[in-house]
């Protein structure tokens, strides 16, 4: 026997998502699952029932036909009171739920006997990665929201030199670099603004850069909050944290021209990141989206669901339903989700549906089983994140240390160059007392030299110390000057002795020049 | 006549330290070389024409032959023979250097003769004359001197050879030392001052004949026990040596000219030494020694494995790259690939891509050795910088390439305090998006020590000679 998926039109006023897609039916179909969809469900998303019918789902009447035919209910929204009333025993619920926020309707669905999963609750390890709906609702909601600020926003968003003349870069700022965050950033610095981000966590800078934005550090001294520790989600700071960082918003907050705020701390109200005087702050004209709306916003001048233009003349959008406004890739990318849930619920492919609460995922999103409720889990037997290793930063130092630094470093110079000089001389005079005059004149020269050569071999260029070798090469054939001095000599081996070596420093000196020439001759500049 | 003379040394003198200076620039250099020459042509024609100067046809037979052998060898040799041929005229100094020590003694001898039987000493010419007007403490010092210029042109000498053969690959690169070690060295040095006390205290010809063999031992038995990957502190080390050879005979003969251009070589010499040992973080004393130092602990042990690619691979990694960076090394000269290397690099950068060389101050086998076998092969020198110039650019490149180098790449130098490179500064590749190890095979280099860049997972190997690799890419690249 294999079981039926369905899914209802959502009630949610506004809502055009759909938890089910043709496509996703085709991969349900797959794994052993026949699939029912209300009609009209996927209207608003741009799936027509035809498209349905098309692949292979069944088109029925309306939502209660569909409670009645599935044993399996994919949603979007959290559930009605009178969805839930719906629900029978044995029957699976999956959606989003909140637990936290939805303790009544928790109540409401233990006592009818059926199974609730809540999309929301699947934890963030990678496995589970490709069920994550937060994520791809967050991606989805990013990239929006940067979207909607356009729209919004009177101006380019890249710079540009025109024949009317140069239009300057709009400057983003992102705060919060989650899901969304980083979303926003990529579309962002991809539509040309030059983007900035802030987050509390300083780990995530890395990511920031690597999408192109300038993360915005904060100088200060608190061991820094981990996000490992808290399944990669930021965690509440402390009062002088937030202090520090309100003061760099307000910094920032004249010379931006959209900001983008995403900061939402797991089951809390949203924190207040932006507050009334930077918006007084900025320029007319300028945007600000507030993704946390739903929470409460991270401006508090922030209207829920509403577009507002503030006094200044700074728009304030705060839209809940971002996703919703582009249904068709949010009700896509949700439709995989449910189907990748809906794989791992069913692990022979046969349409049978096996509630495994041994499995971390499975466990961790099930929220409602057996008449009774199950939220919240116990923690994951996986750890979501790697701890962070705490990266050592090279102590700064101050102007005084440097300067300290600085000095000791001379004196230790100073020192040993006197140390050497003293030492040079007292040897040099050791020599002067024991050589006649007629040396010590030509032991000034070698001296002499010797520092000559020292200053001007350090000035050679790395890349020529190939030359360098073989003209010193050559040049020290000039031994050769002592052979003909001596070549004269009376005593026959002494003149073969002086022949053999004018010839070999002869060689040495034409075979030297010669090919440091043919290798100088080579070295090009393109 | 003296006079002008010595304005000819001092005139050759200036010359040649303005072509020393000359080579800090590419351009400059090519101007440099002409002022050594002028130099050495005019020390050269003022001792010919000066005083105390006979035997012409000698001297004018010995310099042509040697002219045309050094025209013929530096026409003939290769570039990737550069440090043998270094090497090879390194010994002509040291040899030249012995001789006229000896010869030195020798004319001393008949002077001193001359002077005990009262004979005529004014019709003594060169050098001679000068011996006859010295007096007796000079004499003394005359003599150790000679005895200096012996000993350090016979160890130039033997050490030069022995260097040859190991570059010219005609002697076993591997470092090899007789029984005894370095007690060896130092015994033979403790004769060689011995035998020079004797021989400034009246001792014969024979002292410094010894002095010339065993200092010939020494030189041998010291360049024997040094490996290949550390030659390019010996050759620049024997570079030295020539040096102060060739001004110790200048003391001897009262040379000036000899004395400066002695020095020259030698600072010359010892500040490419340093830097090379510098650039290999090891203390010239432990390199000369020869062998690695000792280790403090086991290795690092490498995790993962070498992922091989083909020229397939290679092509479509450099097709989507922008930023190309090739790391030559030694490999690159013995598979006498530069040709390949620079013709890859003309189409890449035909292509728009941005292509640079990173060369580290010790790859090859001799100072900027790199440098010349890129320039041999029209590789444009301002695209080929110095390991402190491309280093911090490496996490910007797109591909790396590793052409026969092996020790210069190997992060064990940063991440294994125990490695016997730990400290060794060292071209970070790894850092790259992606990183191509063309190489023969997956043995270990020179050093013996395993290089954990090659199981790094941005890491492939292109296995093979280094010359048919780059030929089979040439034709995947148009």
């Amino acid at each position: 026997m294999t079981l039926v998926i369905g899914s209802p039109t959502e009630v949610f006023p506004g809502e055009n998502r759909v938890a089910m897609t043709p496509a996703s039916a085709v991969a349900l179909a797959k794994i052993g699952y026949s699939c029912v969809v209300e009609a009209g469900a996927g209207l608003a998303a741009g799936f027509p029932d035809a498209a349905y019918a098309e692949a292979g789902v069944t088109v029925l009447e309306d939502a209660a036909a569909v409670y009645a035919a599935a044993d399996v209910i994919a949603k979007v929204r959290p559930p009605s009171e009178t969805e839930v009333g719906l629900l029978r025993d044995g029957q699976t619920l999956i959606s989003f739920i909140y637990p936290a926020a939805n303790g009544d309707l928790m109540e409401q669905a233990k006592d009818s006997g059926a199974t609730v999963i809540a999309m929301d609750m699947v934890p963030r390890i990678s496995r589970a990665q490709k069920m994550d709906a937060l994520s791809s609702m967050a991606n989805i909601a990013g990239y929006r929201a940067v979207i909607e600020a356009g729209a919004n926003f009177g101006r380019f968003f890249t710079g540009q030199v025109t024949a009317a003349g140069k239009v300057p870069p709009a400057k983003v700022l992102v705060v919060g670099a989650g899901v969304a965050g980083l979303a926003a950033i990529g579309t962002s610095t991809s539509l040309g603004a030059i983007t900035y981000a802030f987050d509390v966590r300083p780990e995530v800078a890395e990511q920031i850069e690597s999408m192109g934005a300038e993360f915005i550090y904060l100088e200060f001294d608190e061991a820094a909050a981990d996000g490992a520790a808290t399944g990669g989600y930021a965690a509440p700071s402390s009062p002088e944290f937030r202090e520090a960082q309100l003061a760099k918003f307000r910094e920032l907050a004249p010379e931006m021209d959209i900001v983008i705020t995403t900061a939402l701390i797991p089951n809390r109200e949203a924190p207040e990141l932006w507050t009334p005087d930077m918006v007084a702050m900025m320029k007319p004209g300028s945007v600000i989206i507030d993704l946390a709306a739903e929470r409460g916003g991270n401006c508090k001048l922030t209207v829920p669901d509403e577009k507002i233009v503030t006094d200044n003349g700074v728009t304030i959008v705060g839209y809940t339903d971002f996703p919703s406004r582009m249904a068709t890739q949010a009700s896509t990318l949700y439709a995989t989700n449910i189907r990748h849930m809906m794989t791992d619920l069913t692990p022979a492919k046969d349409g049978v549906l096996v509630q495994n609460m041994e499995d971390d995922v499975i466990r961790g999103a099930t929220v409602v089983h057996g008449r009774d409720i199950t939220w919240p889990p116990p923690p994951p037997k996986v750890a979501a994140i790697a701890a962070q290793k705490p990266k050592e930063k090279p102590k700064a130092l101050t102007v005084e240390e440097k300067k300290a630094a600085e000095l000791a470093a001379f004196k230790a110079a100073t020192k040993s160059q006197v140390t050497l000089l003293i030492a040079g001389a007292a040897l040099i005079g050791l020599v002067g007392l024991a050589a006649p005059a007629s040396f010590m004149s030509h032991f000034i020269v070698f001296v002499l030299a010797c520092f000559v050569g020292f200053s001007v071999i350090w000035n050679v260029s790395h890349s020529l110390h190939t030359p360098l070798m073989a003209v010193t090469n050559a040049i020290s054939g000039i031994v050769v000057l002592g052979a003909l001095l001596q070549v004269g000599s009376d005593n026959w081996l002494v003149v073969f002795l002086a022949a053999v070596s004018i010839l070999i420093a002869s060689i040495n000196i034409v075979g030297g020049f010669l090919v440091t020439r043919r290798m100088l001759a080579m070295f090009q500049k393109s | 006549m003296e006079g002008l003379v010595s304005a000819a040394y001092i005139a050759a003198a200036v010359l040649f330290i303005l072509s020393l200076g000359g080579l800090s620039g590419q351009e400059s250099a090519k101007r440099a070389v002409w002022y050594g020459i002028a130099g050495m042509a005019l020390a050269v024609a003022a001792t010919i024409f000066g005083p105390g100067m006979s035997n012409y046809v000698v001297v004018i037979l010995m310099v042509a032959l040697g002219a045309i052998i050094g025209t013929i060898v530096a026409k003939r040799v290769e570039m990737t023979e550069m440090p043998q041929l270094v090497a090879a005229l390194h010994s002509f100094v040291g040899l030249a250097a012995v001789f006229i020590g000896l010869n030195a003694d020798l004319e001393l001898g008949s002077v001193m003769a001359l002077k005990a039987s009262g004979g005529d000493l004014l019709h003594l010419a060169g050098f001679a004359a000068t011996l006859a007007k010295k007096t007796a403490v000079e004499i003394g010092i005359l003599k150790v001197e000679v005895a200096l210029g012996i000993f350090i042109g016979a160890v130039t000498f033997t050490g030069s050879v022995v260097a040859f053969g190991k570059l010219a690959g005609k002697v076993d690169g591997k470092p090899k030392q007789l029984p005894g070690g370095h007690m060896l060295n130092a015994g033979a040095l403790a004769l060689c001052v011995g035998l020079g006390i004797m021989y400034v205290s009246g001792a014969g010809l024979w002292t410094m004949l010894l002095v010339t063999l065993i200092a010939g031992f020494i030189g041998y038995h010291l360049i024997m026990g040094i490996g290949g990957a550390d030659m390019p502190v010996v050759v620049s080390m024997l570079n030295s040596y020539s040096g102060w050879a060739a001004a110790a005979i200048g003391f001897t003969l009262g040379n000036d000219l000899l004395i400066v251009v002695g020095a020259l070589v030698g600072s010359s010499g010892a500040i490419l030494s340093y830097i090379m040992c510098k650039a290999m973080n090891r203390a010239f004393v432990s390199v000369i020694l020869g062998g690695f130092g000792g280790t403090s602990g086991p290795q690092m042990a490498v995790e993962g494995e070498q992922i091989a690619i083909d020229a397939d691979g290679v092509a479509a990694a450099l097709d989507d790259a922008d930023s190309i960076v090739i790391i030559p090394g030694y490999g690159m000269a013995v598979a006498q690939a530069q040709q390949a290397v620079s013709e890859l690099t003309k189409r890449l950068r035909d292509q728009g891509k941005t292509v640079r060389f990173a060369i580290h101050p010790v790859a090859g086998r001799l100072p900027g050795h790199m440098n010349v076998l890129l320039a041999e092969a029209r590789v444009p020198y301002d695209i080929v910088l110095e390991m402190d110039e491309i280093n911090d650019d490496f996490p910007e490149t797109d591909v790396a390439i590793v052409i026969g180098s092996n020790d210069i790449v190997n992060p064990a130098a940063q991440d294994d305090p125990n490695s016997p490179i730990a400290g060794m500064p060292v071209l970070e590749v790894w850092k790259a998006k992606q990183v191509f190890v063309s190489k023969r095979g997956q043995g270990t280099g020179y050093s013996g020590i395993e290089n954990p860049l090659f199981f790094k997972e941005n890491t492939r190997m292109f296995y093979g000679d280094a010359k048919d690799s780059l030929n089979a890419l040439l034709a995947k690249i148009a």
